[in-house]
């Protein structure tokens, strides 16, 4: 037995077949796995080759440099022969302010630029938990001073309006151990609005003539291109998420008035196109309002669009609601909580976790329709600045430029949002699966 | 979160409240500017450029007004008007005056309770098509698929026309004139209509203008002019004697460049008067006695207003015809100054 | 806030109003009530006060007076003489065709992408996952000019059909040329297609179209009945009598016996001699185009909706099919997808409503729907925003809620039965 013989090492594993390694094995996987795979490979490929033969030597031909379209063509027929086309990006060059900023006077460039980056910083607190808290005073005041950046004018005229939410918020406190939660809230809103209505503007008068500090004014007809597109979007998505909170508890309440005129307003609003909203704040608003009666078309605008997200979102909240197991409820009941205690600290927060995708795509939904409110002759960045760089005899003719570059930003912006909301779904996730 | 505090100060703040009071003088005068409805881009007739400044033939008109007004052409709003809501924003006193090429027919001014005071712009409908059609006449036009911008007059023109010539079309309704245009261009109809200013706009433009023919027919009248609202003559009167003051300057031979020159040399009462020299012409109708002068000083004249946006000097290349003064064979008259 | 509700007092007493939570709710919606009539009834008398000061009350009548617009695309006679009650019609018949084909063929998208975005193909996978953000995240009013275009820029126009007298002599071929054996024609105006002609049909038209309904519905009538036979004698003698050439012959032998009967024939489109093909069917390219950005946009919302549902049923689910002796097709149908369906259904449901509230930017691509006749022109030529914008807003809303019920009764039949 002595001469048995005994392997003291392993032999050296065999290299895989070709067909399982490197290259091959990725490619014999994930695109020829078969003859139903392959015929699939096929058309994709055939159909991104078909694309890109078009657009490429288009995108290559492009023109940076020219004052008119009909330059750009001759370059074009120049460079790449007769009957070559090419983008014609000069016009991207000559115009890009109107399409960032609209009309906005041209040396006051930085003051929207200030405010969109002072909204970066608000938003953080927001939306990341690492970043110091204090910065929520800053989002706090954020919309009086985006609001004073932006339409400039006297510095007391925000302050002033902030002031309003001080008196509601002191209001609240002095009434609620008097008359309860929802009665405070009333009667805060109302001393609010009455503070507004009668004192502000005589206040805010008062004190600019007294002290004038302010910036140059900007009518909101000068707003156009993607400032007009954000200022309605972040209005918009940050008054209708309390609205639509509102609104969805208002459809599960238990009073059935209450319950009665939410499900009419939310059906209402989802019933319609928005483009009719929109037709209504521009042409009927006018009609159900005091005679004479005037107010900007974007913040009409503005206003319609909250509803319309508003209802959206409450049906959005609606789901995360009614996804809660009962249980919860009744735990929260069990614990004692008040109905506005049991909302903000039980149901709530776990409704809103749930709802979380759908109200991103909502904001996404929202952002996308402010296009729309080139039907009222908003300069837009899709339609209405493109028709007043059309109207220009240089570039009447040009098309598929401008779309391509406000498409750009428009995805970039969007799709931004919906992986923060799926950075967000991961990270809230607190059940382990 | 952001809570609303936005809100309260957008509404507190611009709230234009107040009435639009029945003198819309006042209201221009207390605001110190004149809000001026606009089109969304016309090409000659008003858009912003690149650095975002207005221009154009009914632009200029704005700028008359607001110099005759407030004494600075450049204290004018311009409110960018769709065809859809131009009216209702004048109604609703959202603008002052509208200028946007708007056609004078009776029910607008009957039905929709407007004035129009003038008409700057004598113009018609006519039709573009290909040359290698082989058309020469718009009765030749049977079956053919015709792009027309909607929501105008144009569109009943259309319809009459062709009905009363016992011949069918397939209509192409189109938004605006851009997108018109290219699918003119491509083929996608056989005929594009519109005012014939319009279709020189866009002929002069065509990479290939050569190929392109103006139909003879001029199938409408299309008055075009400033429109105010209903039952405030005096503000009527303000902006249809701006206009003529224009016209008279043309008459007069008074250009933007002239007019100090001519205020001090001239004998004529009239350019006196209209100049503000003599009489208490700009007083009787609510304003300063330069008001026209300044309208001149800072837009032209008539005739400066027509050639430097769409006359023959630009690319857009409209020759006076109708609207030449009366005495060169036209129609632009103005009533006497006096 | 109180938690022990006291035994009730006899004595009622007005604070009890806002303190005592049985009545505060009361009070609260009292209140509420009160208030949301208030502002309507604001609303409402300043509405009446500026139709007044205008010297024009809310009134209908101008539906009835003469449009005096012509519309490209009509399915019920119209012509300029038509009043703007139907010219209304007409754009309300186009807004629904579009949304009813928009969201057939959105769905159909929906479901094919859905299911590629989880292939293991990673080409396909990667593209159908570009088309989904790309669709989802740029605005539809974009989708719709840039789609519209290049159906017009990359067509040809029906003057290249052409056959004239000097091309017949010179032997050349016109520029473009009809496809399927010279039965449509795809031009940069519409897609011509054949239409249906019948030499001895009756006097009235739609008589021919229902007795061809008719003639199928009985067909499929009998089939329906052989096969429910079948099926009986299947269960009672285990034996399944063969009934496909039965079948064959009852569903056509009839309906090619009328449409012979009726001198049916193709009606096939003519190149153009003046501007347009003369005969057959056009579908007009604005109809066309927001036709694809509908259905692309909508679909890429629908293919994830799919996704998310296909995700939603559990591994197990599919293990255990698999464990029964199920084949991975039989697998999806009978076991994925039923389950798939309840979550997939809801949100499909406001899917179709965005789509049909969507088709109300067809005047982007020159299509005249509900929103370009009532809306837009009818609105302009009278002046009447009031009047045509709340119409307008009325029939939206019925439709919405007409599919929203239909779709809910049909939600309910698949949702689960708890017991």
């Amino acid at each position: 037995m002595s001469d048995a013989f005994f392997r003291t090492e392993m032999t050296p594993p065999k290299a895989p077949p070709i067909t399982e390694r490197g290259v091959v094995k990725w490619l014999r996987e994930n695109l020829f796995a078969g003859p139903y795979n392959t015929i699939l490979t096929l058309v994709a490929l055939y159909v991104l080759y078909s694309l890109l033969s078009n657009v490429i030597p288009w995108l290559l031909n492009g023109v940076w440099n020219a004052n008119s379209l009909q330059e750009c063509r001759d370059i074009v027929a120049a460079s790449a022969g007769e009957g070559a086309t090419g983008a014609c990006w000069a016009m991207i060059r000559e115009r890009w302010n109107q399409f960032l900023f609209g009309l906005y006077p041209q040396d006051l460039y930085w003051r929207p630029a200030l405010a969109l980056a002072l909204l970066l910083v608000a938003i953080a607190p927001v939306l990341f938990s690492r970043v110091p808290r204090q910065l929520f005073w800053l989002t706090l005041f954020y919309p009086a001073i985006a609001f004073f950046l932006l339409w400039g004018g006297s510095i007391w005229t925000p302050i002033v309006a902030m002031m309003g939410f001080g008196v509601m918020a002191l209001a609240y406190r002095l009434l609620v151990p008097l008359t309860g939660v929802t009665v405070a809230a009333m009667l805060g809103v109302l001393a609010a609005v009455l503070w507004w209505l009668l004192l502000d503007a005589r206040l805010a008068e008062m004190l600019s003539t007294a002290i004038p500090v302010g910036l140059r004014s900007v009518g909101s007809d000068q707003f156009g291109g993607f400032l007009l597109a954000l200022v309605i979007g972040v209005t918009a998505i940050s008054f209708s998420l309390p609205l639509g909170i509102l609104l969805a508890l208002g459809r599960q309440s238990d009073l059935p008035v209450i319950k009665m005129l939410c499900v009419g307003f939310i059906e209402f609003i989802r019933g319609v196109p928005l483009i009719t909203l929109i037709f209504t704040a521009a042409l009927l608003l006018g009609y159900f309002l005091p005679r004479g009666t005037n107010f900007d078309t974007i913040l009409r605008v503005i206003i319609l669009v909250t509803f319309f997200a508003a209802a959206y979102l409450a049906e959005v909240i609606r789901g995360g609601l009614a996804a809660l197991p009962r249980g919860q409820y009744e735990a929260a009941d069990a614990l004692g909580l008040d109905y506005w205690r049991a909302q903000r600290l039980i149901i709530l927060p776990q409704a809103l976790k749930i709802s979380i995708p759908g109200i991103v795509s909502t904001f996404i939904g929202l952002f996308k329709d402010t296009t729309l409110v080139s039907f009222v002759a908003l300069l837009d960045p899709l339609r209405g600045v493109t028709s007043v760089v059309r109207a220009d005899l240089n570039w009447k003719g040009i098309y598929w430029e401008p779309y391509i570059f406000v498409g750009a930003i428009f995805f970039v912006i969007c799709f931004g949002m919906s992986r923060y909301s799926m950075y967000l779904e991961k990270k809230l996730k607190t059940d382990h699966r | 979160m952001k809570k609303s505090v936005f809100f309260g100060a957008l509404a507190a703040t611009t709230l234009v409240a107040g009435m639009a009071s029945a003198a819309t003088i006042d209201d221009v005068k207390a605001r110190g500017e004149l809000l001026c409805g606009s089109s969304t881009g016309l090409t000659g007739f008003g858009a912003p450029d690149a650095s975002g400044n207005w221009t154009g033939f009914d632009v200029d008109l704005c700028r008359a007004v607001a110099a005759a007004v407030l004494g600075d052409a450049t204290k004018v709003k311009f409110v960018p008007l769709t065809g859809e809501t131009r009216f209702t924003a004048l109604q609703s006193g959202e603008v002052d005056l509208l200028s946007r090429n708007s056609t004078w027919t009776m029910s607008r001014d009957s039905e929709l309770a407007l004035d129009f005071v003038a008409v700057n712009y004598y113009d018609g409908q006519g039709f573009m098509v290909k040359k290698d059609l082989g058309v020469s006449s718009a009765k030749e036009l049977d079956g053919a698929t015709v792009c027309i911008q909607t929501g105008t007059t144009t569109e009943l023109n259309l319809a009459d026309f062709f009905k009363q010539n016992n011949i069918t079309y397939q209509p192409v309704n189109v938004a605006d004139d851009n997108e018109a245009q290219s699918q003119y261009v491509a083929g996608a109809c056989d005929a594009y209509t519109t005012d014939a200013s319009g279709l020189a706009a866009s002929r002069a433009t065509l990479p290939d203008a050569e190929n392109h023919i103006i139909l003879p027919e001029i199938i409408s009248k299309e008055p075009l002019g400033p429109v105010v609202r209903h039952g405030d003559s005096n503000w009527g009167d303000i902006v249809r004697w701006t206009y003529y003051a224009l016209l008279i300057a043309e008459e007069k031979g008074i250009t933007q460049a002239n007019v100090e020159e001519v205020l001090a040399s001239t004998t004529d009462e009239e350019v006196k008067r209209l100049l503000g020299a003599s009489g208490d012409m700009g007083v009787k109708i609510g304003l300063d006695n330069a008001a026209f002068k300044n309208a001149i000083l800072a837009v032209g004249n008539y005739g400066e207003i027509f050639a430097r946006n769409i006359g023959e000097g630009t690319s857009i290349n409209l020759a006076r015809g109708l609207n030449a003064l009366w005495t060169q064979g036209g129609l632009q008259y103005a009533p006497p100054f006096r | 806030m109180t938690m022990i509700n006291a035994a009730p007092r006899d004595d009622f007493r007005l604070s009890m109003l806002i303190y005592d939570t049985r009545y505060r709710a009361i009070t609260i919606q009292l209140f509420v009530l009160a208030l949301v009539l208030a502002a309507i009834w604001w609303l409402g008398s300043n509405l009446q006060a500026n139709l007044e000061a205008k010297g024009r009350p809310l009134s209908f009548e101008f539906l009835w007076s003469r449009a005096g617009y012509d519309i490209g695309q009509t399915f019920i006679p119209y012509t300029s003489d038509s009043t703007h009650f139907r010219a209304m019609l007409v754009g309300l018949l186009n807004t629904l065709v579009l949304a009813l084909f928009g969201c057939l063929f959105a769905t159909i998208i929906g479901v094919i992408v859905g299911v590629l975005r989880l292939s293991k193909n990673w080409l396909v996978a990667l593209l159908t996952s570009i088309y989904v953000e790309i669709f989802r995240n740029i605005p539809l009013l974009l989708w719709i000019l840039v789609i519209f275009v290049p159906l017009y820029e990359m067509t040809p126009a029906p003057n290249a059909f052409k056959v004239t007298d000097e091309m017949i002599a010179s032997g050349t071929e016109p520029a473009a040329s009809m496809i399927l054996g010279g039965t449509v024609a795809v031009t940069n105006r519409g897609t011509y297609i054949p239409g249906f002609l019948f030499d001895r049909g009756f006097e009235a038209g739609w008589m021919t179209t229902l007795a061809i309904f008719l003639v199928i519905a009985g067909s499929l009538a009998v089939h329906l009945t052989l096969n429910a036979r079948a099926r009986r004698v299947q269960e009672a003698t285990g034996v399944r009598p063969t009934t496909w050439w039965k079948s064959l012959i009852v569903l056509f032998a009839p309906l090619v016996l009328v449409l012979w009967a009726l001198g049916f024939h193709l009606d096939i489109p003519q190149p153009p001699t003046r501007f347009n093909f003369e005969g057959g069917v056009v579908v007009q390219n604005p109809f066309v185009a927001m036709l694809i950005a509908l259905s692309l946009y909508t679909g890429a919302f629908i293919a994830e909706i799919v996704r998310a549902g296909i995700q939603s049923v559990s591994r197990g689910q599919t293990e255990a099919a698999f464990a029964l002796g199920l084949r991975p097709n039989r697998t999806m149908n009978l076991v994925i997808l039923p389950q798939a369906l309840r979550v997939i259904i809801p949100p499909l449901i406001s899917q179709f409503l965005n789509l049909t509230k969507n088709t109300s930017l067809g005047i982007a691509a020159s299509y005249a729907d509900l929103r370009g006749t009532l809306g837009g022109v009818t609105l302009n030529q009278t002046g009447r925003e009031v009047e045509a914008m709340l119409l307008m807003m009325l029939i939206y809303l019925s439709i919405s809620l007409i599919i929203s019920s239909l779709m809910n009764v049909y939600n309910r039949s698949v949702q689960l039965k708890e017991r």
